[in-house]
């Protein structure tokens, strides 16, 4: 056996594991989460786009005058997971929806739990659950549930 | 414009689980099949370029090593496309145009079976709003479908009919994955992955390689009397913001179709890169294709390499065109979530 000395180590993680700047938007955004506000950016044509988005991708203008949108809003589509996977962060039965927050013309993604796949319908009516720790990520917003 | 046409297409049969046999070992027979029917080596190729995803392999770069299935010395003239091979061929084309190359060998592959493909494809997109959600690809394409659905844009009936008929075509196409028929009762009875989707509706983990060769007009005929023409060709995408998007007018799509004049042809054939069966009614409307054969391969329901799925719908519509009676073929590639990202391809035999 060699000496131990002499082996060069290196760790390695099987991991994209690099960090990425919010930006001078989407901080504002994150930010605004701590404070259980929800934000969208409202275009020169009046359109919102929530969550804040940095550009219009019908008129290509940067995006810049913030405001704010939800917590309450309306499933635009979804789809229904009985047994959720390994990688999903909910583990009892949820939805993946788009939902299109209160004052906004574009939907979000997020998730919706705490309920059965027939108490869902496009249309229906949901409102923003926070989590507990909050980290400046979109999961600040844990999911969204039914409103009562 | 200088024309370009097709020469030449090989595909690995698709596998579940292609196990010890590495990238490498997959690209290798295809490639090589390729320039034993037409008679050339890699010398003879001016541009070589590829399409594959190094999150599959789970390391950056992953792709350099693709390149070791081909002759690179002396060196050779390549690129990569961290896409579907479909925009490997689409780059190897202005290649051609440019007047950079004469002939162009592109090939893609993909191994899914060792990762969770689900989880993969979320680490793909906008790594702000979408990716930590971990939203997985069959429940992207689960929204989109209950668009369809509410708005009776397409009927359950066509689901199902996507996927009996997928079945029933793999017995035309040697390398399909899945060949085993299914009924209405077994739809029916099978468990939803993410409603309103279930296992049928989405295509199988694959494993696989497909290569194709690609040449300006005038060398072609060097190689056919009848070359397969790139007459048009056009990708567009939509926003990366799913939210922003009205899943169900494909604005891309349609904008291609202007572009291309799709409207004016006649086409014989047609493939469609449609991973979910509800995708097949939405296109084949979209695209005006209710009389034309769709999809004779079983398309992507009956094996869907990532990477190459793609290059085969391409590869698959010249088949169809080189062994029959027939003029005009429509083939489409797609990417993204929801069909975000869609290129249209119209080949078309000289006579």
């Amino acid at each position: 056996m060699s000496d131990q000395k002499d082996l060069l180590r290196a760790p390695f993680e099987l991991a994209y594991n690099y960090k990425r700047s919010s930006g001078p938007l989407m901080s504002k955004f994150f930010d605004a989460l701590a404070d259980q506000k929800i934000l969208g950016t409202k275009s020169s044509t009046g359109k919102v786009y929530a969550p804040a988005a940095e550009f219009d991708p019908e008129t290509h203008e940067s995006l810049s005058d913030l405001v704010e949108v939800g917590p309450g809003g309306v499933i635009e589509s979804f789809s229904w997971i009985e047994e959720p996977k390994h990688h999903h962060l909910i583990k009892n039965p949820f939805a993946f929806a788009l939902i299109k927050l209160d004052g906004a013309d574009t939907s979000m993604l997020h998730m919706v739990t705490e309920c059965d796949e027939a108490d869902l319908k496009i249309g229906s009516r949901v409102t923003a659950n926070w989590s507990a720790t909050m980290e400046n990520r979109i999961t600040d917003i844990e999911f969204f549930t039914l409103e009562k | 414009m200088k024309k370009v046409a097709i020469v030449g297409y090989a595909q690995h049969p698709i596998l579940e689980n292609a196990g010890a046999l590495n990238e490498v070992e997959l690209i290798m027979p295809v490639v090589h099949q390729l320039f034993d029917e037409l008679g050339i080596s890699q010398n003879n190729i001016d541009f070589t370029c590829s399409g594959s995803c190094d999150y599959l392999q789970g390391a950056a770069f992953a792709f350099v090593e693709g390149l070791s299935a081909i002759q690179t010395n002396p060196p050779i003239k390549e690129s990569h496309v961290e896409m579907d091979a479909a925009w490997a061929m689409y780059e190897s084309m202005l290649k051609i145009q440019m007047g950079d190359a004469d002939t162009a060998l592109i090939y893609g592959f993909g191994k899914s079976s060792p990762g969770r493909l689900d989880s993969i494809i979320s680490l793909q997109m906008d790594p702000y709003y979408i990716s930590p959600l971990w939203p997985d690809r069959v429940s992207l394409a689960a929204i989109q479908a209950r668009v369809l659905l509410e708005k009776n844009i397409i009927a359950p009936e066509q689901m199902i009919s996507a996927v009996i008929e997928a079945r029933t075509n793999s017995k035309n196409n040697k390398n399909a994955l899945v060949t085993e028929l299914v009924d209405k009762e077994a739809y029916l009875a099978s468990e939803k992955i993410s409603s309103p989707l279930n296992e049928f509706d989405c295509p199988p983990i694959s494993d696989g390689s497909s290569a194709m060769i690609i040449a300006s007009e005038e060398k072609a005929n060097e190689f056919t009397d009848h070359p397969i023409i790139i007459e048009g060709i056009d990708h567009r995408i939509e926003s990366s913001n799913i939210g922003s998007r009205d899943l169900s007018k494909p604005s891309g799509i349609l904008a291609s179709i202007e572009q291309l004049k799709l409207e004016k042809i006649k086409f014989d054939v047609a493939e469609l890169h449609t991973q979910f069966s509800h995708e097949v009614p939405y296109l084949q409307s979209v695209l005006n294709l209710s009389d034309v054969p769709t999809n004779l391969s079983g398309g992507p329901l009956v094996g869907n390499v990532m990477m190459c799925a793609g290059l085969d719908a391409i590869g698959k519509t010249y088949e169809a065109l080189k062994s029959n009676d027939l003029t005009n073929g429509l083939a489409h590639a797609s990417s993204g979530p929801c069909l975000q990202h869609n290129m249209l391809v119209h080949l078309e035999k000289k006579s």
